[in-house]
C-alpha cells in the first residue's frame, strides 16, 4: 500500500469547478446565440468568433508574457467575455473594431488587475463602453440592422431601422411586445430576445451558478420604478415593460450583473446591488442624453461592489438580539 | 420539513453499510487503551505493570471536574504503561494489555436482558455516569455528567437526542438505532430522570426510514418522547444547528446549549448511559462502521476500545489496493488517519477507506467571489473573507469577523467551485486568535 495521504478534512468535494461554473454560462448564453444567428445570419456569427478568439488570444497572451501566470484561457471565462462583448454589438460592426474591443476588455478590464477573480468591473462592459465611446458611429447607432430571418422568403438586404429603446426616447411607434421577446427587434444582436435570454438565465439557475437575486432586484427594481413614472405621466413616459424587454436590461439582468466576480458575495448584498442597477439603468434611460444605460448602471454597482461587501453583512449565527 | 435556519451543504450519502448488521468483533490479543479519553484535565492511571486486570477494572481515574474515567474493556495482564502514537500520529499515555479470557468484574450485568425500572435517583445517575466513564458520542467526548450538573441560575427545558447522523458514509448510528430501540429510549428516561424533566425530542434525518419507522414505534410505549424526521442537511448533527433545527433557538456565540435550556446528547451516548445505569456496565465499547467505496466488505462492528486498527482492517478482508486515505470519522469532520497500528477510543466511530484517486483534492483556481462558501456556511460566516484574512496574518480583524464561531464543519471548502484551501486556513486564525485572545486574558 502506498504511503497514506493526510490532509485536513472535509475530504469530499462538491463537483462545483470554476470551469463547470464558466462553461456553464457559455452553455446558457447559446440559445440567444441561436436567436441572434436566425435573425442577423453570418455577421453575427462571424462578430461573435472574432470577439471570443480575440479575448482568449489576448488573455493567454498578456498572462503568458506581461504577468507571467499559469494558462487559464481553458476556464471558459475569457469566451465568456467574448460573448458577451460581441452580443452587444450590431451585427454591422467592422471586425477590426471588435478586435480592438476584446483587448481593451481583456487588457484593460481583467489581465491588468491580475487576471480571474481580481477585476472589479466587468470586462465585456468596459470593452463595451470603450467601443461606445471610441467608434459611436458604428456601435452606438441610431439606426440598426433589421433582423432579417435566415429562411425568411425574401431577402431585402441591409435593412435599418430604429431600436425600441431610440423610439422611447425619441417618440416614434413602438413594435409589439412579443418582438420585444422573440427578438424580432432592431438592436445589438445578443439582446434581442427576451425569451432566450430567460432561458439561459433559468438553465444557470438550475444549475446553481446563479441565484434569483441579482436577476430579481434587477428587474424588479426597474419594472417598480419605471411603472411608478408612467403611471405619473404615461404620455412622457412608457409602458415599463418595453423598459424591461428592450435594449440590454435582459442581458444585463441575467448575464452581466450576475458576474460574480464583480457582484457581492452576500445575498443581501447582492439584493442591494440588483436594485441598484435597476433604478439606475431607469435614471439613465429616462433622464440622460443617451437612450441605453445598462452597462452604465451595470459599472458603477460594480466599483460600490467593495463597499457593499464590507458594509452589508451576513447575519451570523448566534448574535440574535 | 424541519431543518436549522441558514447554510448547510448535501454531500453524496453514500450511507453503504446501513443495511448491514452489527456485527461482534473478535477480542484482540494485544490491546493498548489510551489514559485519557476525552476532552478536559488528563485522567490518572492507577495500574501498573504486571496488574492482573479483568472488564471493567478502573485503568485511570478522573481527578479533575471535567475529566472522564477509563475502565479496562479486557482482561489479561498489563504488560507496560508507556506511550502509544493515536490515530493522528500523535504520542499520548497509554496501558498496554495482554487479553487472557474474558473475565468481568463482578456487579456488571452482562446479560441480555433488557432491565426497564430505574432505581436510581437524580443524583445518584450523574455519579454513575461519572463512575462509569461516559462521554458523548457524538465526537467530542465530553464528559457526559458534566453536562447533567445544570449551572444555578439556568433550567433545562428540551433534551434532545441527536439521531441525526448527517455525515456521508456513517451508519453506526442507525444501525443501533434499529437495534437497540428499547435500550436507547430507557437510556433517555435516564437521561429525562437525571434532569427532572417528562419530555425529549429525537432528531433523525429522513434518509433513514427504517430508524425513524422504528423509533417512532417505539415511542408510543414512552410518553414524552417523540421523534421529529428532518431534512437532509449537513451538518444537522452539529449541536447548534441541531438545537435550531428541533427548538428555533439560536446558542450565543460563545455559549453552552444550557443557555438556551438545551441538553444535547447521541443515541450512542443514550445507549452507553443505559448500559452503566440499569447494567452498570463501564463504556468499554462502541460500534464503528468500516466502509468506503472501494470496500467490499461494508461492516458495523461492535468492537472493544484499545483494538488496533490494523486488526479490525484484517478483520474487515483488508485494504483495497488502490486505498489513497483512512479517515476517522465522517469525510466531513473526520481526521485522516496516519498510524494504522494506533488503537480505537470511546468515540471511534467509523473507519472510511477513500481511494487514492478520492483521496486528492481537485486543482486550485483563484477565488471568482462566487458566494457559495457564504451560503453554505451554517454560521453565517465569511469564510472567503475569513481565509484572506488569515492568510495575510490579520487575525485582529479575523477575530471581528467571528473566526473564533467557526465549528469547523467544512462546507465552505465543499462547496468552493475554486478549491480554496478556506477551511485548512481558517483553522489557523483560530489557533492564533485563540492564542491572542488566552495572551489577553492573563493580563
Ligand atoms: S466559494 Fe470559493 S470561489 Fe466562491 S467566493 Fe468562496 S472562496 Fe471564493
Ligand atoms: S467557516 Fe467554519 S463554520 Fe463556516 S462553513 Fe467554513 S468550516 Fe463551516
Amino acid at each position: 500500500m502506498a504511503l497514506l495521504t493526510v490532509s485536513g478534512s472535509p475530504h469530499v468535494h462538491s463537483t462545483m469547478t470554476t470551469q463547470k461554473i464558466m462553461w456553464g454560462v457559455v452553455i446558457a448564453l447559446l440559445p440567444a446565440f441561436l436567436v441572434a444567428i436566425y435573425f442577423f445570419g453570418i455577421p453575427a456569427l462571424m462578430v461573435t468568433l472574432v470577439s471570443v478568439a480575440s479575448c482568449m488570444f489576448f488573455e493567454w497572451l498578456i498572462g503568458k508574457y506581461l504577468l507571467k501566470t499559469p494558462n487559464t484561457v481553458t476556464d471558459g471565462s475569457a469566451v465568456i467575455t467574448g460573448m458577451l462583448l460581441a452580443f452587444n454589438l450590431p451585427s454591422s460592426v467592422p471586425l477590426w473594431m471588435v478586435i480592438i474591443g476584446a483587448l481593451v476588455a481583456m487588457g484593460v478590464g481583467k489581465m491588468t488587475f491580475g487576471g480571474l477573480g481580481k477585476n472589479p468591473f466587468n470586462p465585456a462592459l468596459v470593452g463595451r463602453v470603450f467601443m461606445f465611446l471610441s467608434f459611436p458611429t458604428a456601435v452606438a447607432l441610431s439606426e440598426w440592422p433589421m433582423p432579417n430571418p435566415l429562411f425568411a422568403s425574401s431577402v431585402t438586404d441591409a435593412l435599418t431601422g430604429s431600436t425600441t429603446l431610440s423610439l422611447i426616447a425619441h417618440g416614434g411607434e413602438l413594435p409589439p411586445i412579443s418582438d420585444l421577446l422573440l427578438g424580432a427587434t432592431g438592436g445589438s444582436f445578443g439582446e434581442i430576445s427576451a425569451i432566450a435570454i430567460l432561458l439561459g438565465g433559468i438553465y444557470m439557475l438550475c444549475r446553481k451558478i446563479i441565484t434569483w437575486h441579482i436577476p430579481v432586484a434587477f428587474l424588479g427594481s426597474a419594472l417598480i420604478f419605471a411603472g411608478i413614472l408612467w403611471l405619473i405621466d404615461p404620455t412622457q413616459f412608457v409602458n415599463p415593460l418595453y423598459h424591461l424587454l428592450a435594449g440590454g436590461m435582459m442581458l444585463g439582468a441575467v448575464f452581466m450583473a450576475t458576474d460574480m466576480v464583480t457582484s457581492p458575495v452576500t445575498h443581501k448584498g447582492q439584493l442591494i446591488f440588483g436594485a441598484g442597477c435597476g433604478i439606475l439603468t431607469i435614471i439613465f434611460r429616462c433622464f440622460g442624453p443617451m437612450p441605453e444605460g445598462v452597462s452604465f448602471a451595470i459599472l458603477i454597482m460594480n466599483a460600490v461592489t467593495p463597499l457593499i461587501n464590507k458594509f452589508v453583512k451576513t447575519d451570523k449565527f448566534g448574535y440574535k438580539k | 420539513m424541519t431543518t436549522f435556519r441558514k447554510g448547510g451543504v448535501h454531500p453524496e450519502e453514500n450511507k453503504l453499510a446501513k443495511d448491514c448488521k452489527i456485527e461482534i468483533m473478535p477480542l484482540t490479543k494485544k490491546a493498548v487503551v489510551f489514559v485519557s479519553q476525552h476532552i478536559g484535565a488528563p485522567a490518572t492511571c492507577v495500574v501498573q505493570k504486571d496488574d492482573k486486570v479483568k472488564v471493567g477494572t478502573l485503568l485511570s481515574k478522573a481527578e479533575a471536574f471535567i475529566c472522564a474515567n477509563v475502565h479496562s474493556p479486557y482482561s489479561g495482564t498489563v504488560t507496560k504503561v508507556d506511550v502509544a502514537t493515536d490515530f493522528n500520529g500523535f504520542k499520548k499515555p497509554a496501558i498496554y494489555i495482554d487479553v487472557e479470557g474474558d473475565e468481568w468484574e463482578d456487579g456488571i450485568d452482562t446479560s441480555e436482558a433488557i432491565v426497564k425500572e430505574i432505581k436510581l435517583d437524580s443524583k445518584q445517575i450523574i455519579d454513575r455516569m461519572k463512575d462509569r466513564g461516559i462521554v458523548g458520542l457524538g465526537g467530542a467526548a465530553f464528559p457526559t455528567n458534566v453536562k447533567y450538573m445544570i449551572p444555578e441560575g439556568k433550567k433545562a427545558e428540551f433534551l434532545l437526542i441527536n439521531g441525526v447522523e448527517c455525515e456521508p458514509y456513517l451508519t453506526s448510528d442507525n444501525r443501533i438505532m434499529i437495534e437497540n430501540t428499547e435500550e436507547i429510549f430507557i437510556g433517555i428516561e435516564i437521561m429525562k430522570k437525571a434532569l427532572n424533566m417528562n419530555n425529549a425530542i429525537i432528531g433523525i434525518e429522513k434518509n433513514k426510514p427504517e430508524a425513524i419507522r422504528i423509533m417512532t414505534e417505539m415511542s408510543k410505549n414512552y410518553s414524552g418522547t417523540k421523534v421529529v424526521p428532518l431534512e437532509m442537511k449537513y451538518p444537522q448533527g452539529a449541536e447548534k444547528q441541531l438545537i435550531n433545527a428541533l427548538t428555533g433557538r439560536e446558542v450565543p456565540s460563545g455559549k453552552l446549549p444550557i443557555e438556551v435550556g438545551c441538553v444535547v446528547d447521541n443515541v450512542a451516548t443514550a445507549l452507553a448511559i443505559y448500559y452503566a445505569v440499569q447494567k452498570n456496565r463501564p463504556l468499554i465499547d462502541n460500534v464503528l462502521t468500516f466502509t468506503g467505496k472501494s470496500v467490499t466488505n461494508q461492516k458495523n462492528l461492535l468492537v472493544r476500545v484499545g483494538t488496533p486498527l490494523q486488526e479490525i482492517i484484517d478483520y474487515c478482508g483488508g485494504l483495497p489496493s488502490d486505498t489513497g486515505k483512512l479517515i476517522s470519522g465522517g469525510p466531513m469532520m473526520g481526521k485522516a488517519i496516519m498510524d494504522t497500528s494506533a488503537p480505537t477510543v470511546k468515540t471511534t466511530s467509523s473507519i472510511l477507506v477513500m481511494s487514492e484517486k478520492e483521496a486528492k483534492r481537485n486543482p486550485q483556481t483563484a477565488c471568482i467571489r462566487c458566494g457559495k462558501c457564504v451560503s453554505a456556511c451554517p454560521m453565517g460566516l465569511e469564510p472567503l473573507l475569513l481565509a484572506t484574512l488569515c492568510e495575510q496574518k490579520r487575525w485582529e480583524e479575523a477575530e471581528k469577523e467571528c473566526v473564533m464561531d467557526c465549528i469547523e464543519c467544512g462546507c465552505c471548502l465543499f462547496t468552493c467551485p475554486a478549491n480554496r484551501p478556506l477551511l485548512d486556513l481558517i483553522r489557523v486564525g483560530k489557533n492564533q486568535v485563540g492564542a491572542i485572545r488566552r495572551a489577553r486574558s492573563q493580563k
